[in-house]
């Protein structure tokens, strides 16, 4: 063992020593410390997770989607829009879709209704979203009947339950054939929710999105990239509701970071001229502190994280899930993949540890660049 | 004991359990693969838009595709009133208007 790594280790022992001998209010700053880590890191994981979740998955959604717009407001898309965008140069199939929404009165919630194109769905029959089923106890063979626009009652034999691992994505989903959706909601043929636009070429999708606005001024394109843009920032971490609610624990947190780094206590004074008096030089006073203040970023730090990484990803996020469900009665039961990479972590340490460590070191500086007479008498 | 000693010994339980976590999660990833790979084929098979997080209103329930008034839909002047509005952002093409280049 080196005489530095000595020397530092001696000065290790003195830093818990005065930690310790001022536990009260250093035990006060470490719960704090920790739950304010624990609540950024938290935030983060779940974002992350949630962000990467999605930019995978909606990877495969349709790359043109083409709503029609009427006084600002989305609109049925007639039919005939199809056969002028199949004629714009590079685009493919042009499909319509039929999708809307349901309220059901009896559990108030809302449902997703859509007739696939990719999955064949017999007529008087349904195949429900596993939120939906548990929310109403269905199982396969029950019979499901919805209120239709004429206010006659609609029955449907459930044919099955969407997977709960998908529930991320079909939660609140009813899919049923296009006929019986056309006839629940009084749909006429002819109309349809929205168009799919198919591209071969990728680079051609924004170009082909132009030429559709340009033929249908009332149109509204979204491409892909737009989807995937939505969810980028809808979950960007430093966003949203989640850090306004955290807001209370992060001011607390810097009145102590502010605490520290606006001046020190009579006693922490009073401690700095004395260490000087006894022949201690700047260097090691300074050396001093920073153990302190090393020990307890240090110990928040991994508190808070390992704190957090439970919380969402084995929890999953109980503290965060009421926040983002609002008044949904169908909130989806997913699980989330645990995204956390080193650089993440990188991140959430500079910004936890690294201020507070300075904020504690400069203040002392000030002090211990004193003269010991001075600082005992100041 | 020495407090250096107890402080190392906490430290390196500290890395250790923050390391499991991290190994852990790595491990649980690779598992959930098959999950994600599902949750693709779904969105591929039914063509979804959107990720099923609040279905409260329309412009929480489908961020993406909701119009851009439909959060102050009930009258004119009328304000967002769903929790969940707060929580999901806008599309960014309602940020920055529809003829600004996205990033």
């Amino acid at each position: 063992m080196g005489p530095l790594f000595a020397k530092q280790r001696y000065l290790l022992d003195f830093a818990l020593s005065c930690l310790w001998r001022r536990r009260g209010k250093n035990l006060a700053l470490l719960t704090v410390y920790t739950l304010v880590v624990f609540a950024v890191a938290s935030v983060m994981f779940f974002t992350q997770a949630l962000k990467r979740e999605a930019a995978l998955v909606l990877g495969a959604t349709p790359e043109l989607l083409v709503q029609k717009l009427t006084l600002g407001r989305h609109d049925l898309i007639p039919a005939d829009y199809t056969h002028r965008i199949r004629e714009i140069r590079g685009v493919g199939q042009v499909t319509g879709r039929l999708w809307g929404y349901y309220y059901d009165p009896q559990v108030r919630a809302n449902y997703t209704v859509l007739a696939p194109q990719g999955v064949e769905v017999p007529e008087r029959t349904v195949l429900v979203g596993a939120g939906i089923a548990r929310v109403r106890h269905l199982t396969r063979g029950a019979t499901l009947t919805f209120q239709g626009y004429d206010g006659k009652p609609y029955s449907f034999q459930v044919r099955g339950v969407l997977s709960p691992e998908s529930e991320l994505l079909s939660a609140d989903l009813i899919l049923m054939s296009a006929a019986d959706l056309r006839r629940l909601f009084g749909l006429p043929e002819g109309l349809y929710t929205d168009l799919t636009v198919a591209v071969a070429n990728p680079r051609e999708v924004s170009t082909v999105a132009a030429k559709i606005q340009e033929l249908y001024p009332d149109t509204r394109p979204i491409v892909r990239e737009e989807i995937r843009r939505t969810y980028e920032a809808a979950f960007d971490w430093r966003a949203g509701i989640l850090l306004a609610v955290l807001s209370g624990a992060l001011l607390a947190f810097l009145i102590f970071a502010w605490d520290k780094a606006a001046g020190l206590s009579a006693e922490e004074r009073r401690e700095i001229g004395l260490l000087k008096a006894l022949g201690w030089d700047t260097a090691e006073v300074l050396q001093l502190k920073f153990w302190e203040g090393a020990v307890v970023s240090l110990t928040a730090f991994f508190l808070g994280t390992v704190g957090a990484c439970l919380h969402v990803f084995v929890a999953p996020a109980p503290l965060f899930a009421p926040v983002i469900k609002g008044w949904s009665i169908l909130y989806p039961r997913f699980r989330l993949t645990p995204f956390i990479s080193l650089f993440d972590l990188g991140i959430l340490f500079f910004f936890t540890v690294v201020p507070y460590t300075v904020a504690t070191i400069v203040p002392v500086w000030r002090a211990a660049s004193m003269d010991p007479d001075q600082v005992m008498r100041s | 004991m020495r407090k250096s000693t107890l402080f190392f010994t906490f430290l390196a339980a500290a890395v250790l359990a923050l390391g499991l976590v991290l190994a852990e999660a790595r491990v649980r990833m690779r598992g959930e693969l098959p999950h994600l790979r599902q949750e693709v084929r779904v969105v591929q098979t039914l063509g979804l838009t959107d990720l099923c997080l609040a279905t409260e209103a329309r412009h929480t329930r489908h961020p993406s595709q909701a119009d851009w008034h439909s959060a102050f839909q009930s009258h004119p002047g009328a304000l967002d009133h769903f929790p969940s509005g707060s929580v999901l952002l806008p599309p960014e093409r309602v940020l920055k208007g529809y003829g600004a280049p996205l990033r």
